[in-house]
C-alpha cells in the first residue's frame, strides 16, 4: 500500500540522518516511539516529538531504555507501528526486548546510532561497534535483520525499508546507524506519499474462534491480532504452541526456535542488499558498510588511479549476512580487505563465508574517528601483490 | 446443568488447567475476585487486556481468557503504557507480584504513578520472590527467614501504598486474600477511576515464606489475616507498614483525582498547536 501522506514530508530537504531517519519513522507510518535521550541519537526522537502530534501519533520519554524497549512493544499490540532509538549504552539494556520482540514476533524498529565503546566510551564520535551485539545481543537462538545506512537520504529510504522488513517478517529489525552519519547534513529527497511503498501489518482476517496466534499455514510469519478486537488471544515470551500457551517441551522448543530462525533465513538472498561496483575484474574487494563506505570510495579510487584491480561491495544488509554474495566473490578474486569502525566484527563473517577461497584482511579502527583512506589503501596495495 | 457451571469460568482458561499455583496459595483467589470484580463492572472483556510480569502472579495473564500478555520481569508496566497510548479505548490491568512490580520493576511503578497512566495495578505481595525459591523481595518484614536471608532479613521492606500514594497514584487499597467480597469491590471501583490505580492483596506463600517462618499452613494464614487485619480506611500510608505477625491494616487508603496522562498530553497539545494538533487516530495499521 502507499503512505499515508499525513506523515510524508515531501520535497527537496537539507538535513541530516538523525533528522531523515525521523521522516522515514514517519513516512513509514510510525505513529509511536518511546525513547531515552542519548548522544548521539536523541536528534531523531526530539524531530519525532515536535512532529508527531501534528500527524497524530504519540512520544513518549520513559524512564529507562529498558522501559522505552519494551513500551514501544505494547503499543504495536494495540495497532501502532512503533519504534525506538538509541546509542550503544542504551542498546545494551535493550537487548532483553530484543529477545522478547523475536520470541513473541512482534514487529517493531531499533535505531542505533553507533558510538565509541565499551561501557560509556565516546559519546559524540563514532564507531561501528555493536554489530555483533545486533545480531548476538540477547540470549538464546534467534534471528533479526540489520540495515546499514552510509547517507542521509538512505536514513530516510532504508528506515522505511526497515519498517517494511519488520512487518513481512514479524521481527525486530536492528536499523545500525553510527554517530557520523547521524550527525552528516546532505539533500535529502523525500518524495510524494504514493511513491513510497508501505508494507501493512500481517493482520488476521480469520473468524475470532478459528485464530491461533502462532498458527503460520506453512508460510513461516504468522498472522497477527491486535488487543481489543476480540481476539482473547494471549502472547508469552515463554516458549508456546500455535495458541500462544506456554509449553516447556524440547519438541515445541524446536519447533518455535527453528520457525524464527528459517523465516530469515529463508528469505536471506532476498533480503541481501547491497552496492556493487568494479567488480567484474577485481582482484581485491574492499567490504564495507556505512560511514566507512565513504572513506573506503576514496581509497579504491586512489587504487584505481594506481592501475590496481579493485572493486567495491558494500553492504546494505548486515544481517542476514549475505554470505551468498561474498562466497561467489571468493571464487573469482584473490582477497577481501574489511575495514570497519571496530577491532574485526563483521570481517568474520566475510571471512567464514569466504570459507579459505580468497584471503580476508581486516583494517580495523577502535573509533573515535573514520579511517583516513590512506590506511585502506595501503592494505589494499598489500592486498593486491 | 447450567446451574452447575462456576460464574467465573467464562473468564478463564480452562484448557489451561490444572495451574501451577501450589495448595493453600492466594493468587488463584485473587483471580476469582478479578472475576467477579469483572461481573460486578459489566466491564465489555473485547476491550479489556491484562498484562503480567514474571513470577508466580505473573502466570495470570496466560490463565485469564482475555486479550493478556506475559512480559519480561519487571515490564509489565511499560508494556501496558504502550498498549493503553496505542489504544486508549482499552481498558488496560497489570496483574503482577511484588518483586516483579517493586523490585526490577520498581523505577516503572513510581514513574507511571507519577505520570499517571490509566492502569489499574493489581499487586499480589506473597512477601518473597516465590517462583525462583522463596529469595528476600523488597516486601519482605524485617527478621523473616528466606532462603537468601537464612539468618533473618535485617533490610527495611517497602511499604507500598506509601510509595505509590508519594508517587501520585489516584486509587490505593490494600486487602488480604482473606478478603475475597472487599477485594473484589475494591476492584470493580478501581475500574471507575480513570488514572493510576493500585490494589495491593497481601497473599500467603505456605510453600516457602509460611513454612520457613514456621506460620503455619494456608489455613493458618487465614486464621491470621481474620484475627490481624483491620480495616481503616483512609489511613495515612505512612502508617500501613508490614510486620511479619503484627497488625495488618487494610482498607482504601487513597480515592483522589487528577487528570490522567493522556488527557494531559491532549490538553498540552491543543494548547501549544491551536489547530495543527491532530488527533490520535484509532491505530489499527492492517
Amino acid at each position: 500500500m502507499k503512505a499515508d501522506p499525513r506523515g510524508v514530508l515531501t520535497g527537496v530537504h537539507f538535513i541530516d540522518g538523525d533528522h531523515a531517519c525521523c521522516e522515514g519513522a514517519l513516512a513509514a507510518g510510525a505513529r509511536f516511539a518511546a525513547g531515552y535521550p542519548i548522544t548521539p541519537s536523541t536528534e531523531i526522537v526530539e524531530r519525532f516529538a515536535a512532529r508527531v502530534p501534528t500527524v497524530g501519533g504519540t512520544f513518549i520519554q520513559m524512564e529507562d531504555e529498558l522501559a522505552a524497549s519494551i513500551t514501544l512493544q505494547g503499543a504495536v499490540w494495540g495497532g501502532a507501528k512503533a519504534f525506538t532509538v538509541t546509542s550503544g549504552p542504551g542498546f545494551s539494556l535493550m537487548m532483553e526486548h530484543i529477545g522478547y520482540a523475536a520470541m513473541t514476533e512482534t514487529p517493531c524498529v531499533f535505531v542505533d546510532v553507533q558510538r565509541g565503546g565499551p561501557s560509556t566510551g565516546l559519546p559524540t564520535l563514532p564507531a561501528q561497534a555493536d554489530m555483533m551485539q545486533a545480531r548476538w545481543g540477547s540470549h538464546g537462538d534467534y534471528e533479526i535483520i540489520a540495515l546499514c545506512p552510509n547517507s542521509p537520504q538512505e536514513c530516510f529510504d532504508l528506515t522505511i525499508k526497515a519498517f517494511n522488513l519488520a512487518e513481512e517478517f514479524r521481527v525486530p529489525v536492528m536499523f545500525m546507524m553510527d554517530e557520523v552519519v547521524g550527525h552528516m547534513t546532505e539533500k535529502v529527497i523525500i518524495p510524494a506519499a504514493d511513491q513510497i511503498e508501505v508494507v501493512p501489518r500481517k493482520h488476521t482476517h480469520k473468524p475470532l474462534e478459528e485464530y491461533l496466534p502462532y498458527s503460520t499455514n506453512g508460510d513461516l510469519v504468522p498472522e497477527i491480532a491486535h488487543a481489543g478486537e476480540g481476539y482473547k488471544f494471549h502472547i508469552t515470551g515463554l516458549t508456546h504452541d500455535e495458541r500462544g500457551y506456554p509449553n516447556m517441551t524440547a519438541e515445541v522448543q524446536g519447533k518455535l526456535v527453528r520457525r524464527l530462525q528459517n523465516k530469515i533465513r529463508a528469505g536471506a538472498d532476498r533480503l541481501a542488499m547491497y552496492e556493487e561496483e568494479q567488480l567484474d575484474d577485481a582482484d581485491v574487494v574492499v567490504v564495507s558498510y556505512g560511514i566507512t563506505s565513504r572513506v573506503a570510495q576514496r581509497a579504491i579510487d586512489l587504487a584505481r588511479e594506481r592501475g590496481l584491480r579493485v572493486g567495491k561491495l558494500r553492504l546494505i544488509t548486515a544481517w542476514p549476512f549475505p554470505e551468498k554474495k561474498i562466497s561467489e566473490l571468493a571464487a573469482h578474486v584473490k582477497a577481501f580487505v574489511v575495514p570497519e569502525l571496530n577491532l574485526g566484527q563483521m570481517v568474520h563473517e566475510v571471512e567464514r563465508a569466504a570459507a579459505g577461497q580468497a584471503r580476508t584482511i581486516p583494517v580495523p579502527h577502535a573509533g573515535g574517528s573514520v579511517h583516513k583512506p590512506e590506511e585502506i589503501l595501503k592494505v589494499i596495495v598489500e592486498a593486491s601483490q | 446443568m447450567n446451574e452447575f457451571v462456576n460464574p467465573v469460568e467464562p473468564f478463564l482458561r480452562s484448557d489451561r488447567m490444572p495451574h501451577i499455583w501450589c495448595p493453600g496459595c492466594g493468587i488463584g483467589t485473587t483471580v476469582n475476585c478479578f472475576a467477579r470484580a469483572l461481573i460486578e463492572s459489566k466491564i465489555d472483556l473485547e476491550s479489556l487486556a491484562l498484562v503480567s510480569g514474571i513470577g508466580c502472579t505473573g502466570r495470570v495473564a496466560g490463565y485469564v481468557k482475555l486479550d493478556s500478555f506475559h512480559t519480561t520481569h519487571g515490564r509489565a508496566i511499560p508494556f501496558a503504557t504502550g498498549l493503553k497510548l496505542a489504544n486508549p479505548k482499552l481498558n488496560v490491568v497489570v496483574y503482577s507480584g511484588d518483586g516483579d512490580l517493586s523490585a526490577i520493576g520498581g523505577n516503572h511503578l513510581i514513574h507511571a504513578a507519577r505520570r499517571n497512566i490509566d492502569l489499574k495495578v493489581i499487586c499480589v505481595n506473597n512477601l518473597i520472590y516465590a517462583m525462583t525459591g522463596g529469595q528476600t523481595a523488597p516486601t519482605t518484614p524485617d527478621h523473616a527467614i528466606t532462603s537468601t536471608n537464612p539468618y533473618g532479613v535485617f533490610e527495611p521492606a517497602f511499604n507500598l501504598p506509601h510509595l505509590v500514594e508519594a508517587a501520585g497514584a489516584v486509587y490505593v487499597a490494600r486487602w488480604t486474600t482473606f478478603h475475597v467480597r472487599q477485594l473484589a469491590r475494591s476492584m470493580a471501583e478501581a475500574f471507575q477511576k480513570k488514572g493510576f490505580s493500585f490494589i495491593e492483596v497481601i497473599s500467603p506463600c505456605p510453600t516457602l515464606y509460611q513454612r520457613r517462618n514456621k506460620l503455619g499452613d494456608g489455613l493458618d494464614t487465614m486464621k491470621y489475616y481474620k484475627e490481624k487485619s483491620k480495616v481503616r480506611h483512609g489511613a495515612p500510608t505512612s502508617e500501613v507498614g508490614l510486620t511479619m505477625t503484627g497488625e495488618i491494616v487494610v482498607g482504601k487508603f487513597v480515592d483522589r483525582d487528577r487528570p490522567d496522562y493522556q488527557t494531559m498530553m491532549r490538553a498540552q497539545y491543543s494548547e501549544a498547536l491551536g489547530p495543527q494538533f491532530v488527533e490520535q487516530p484509532e491505530m489499527v495499521c492492517s
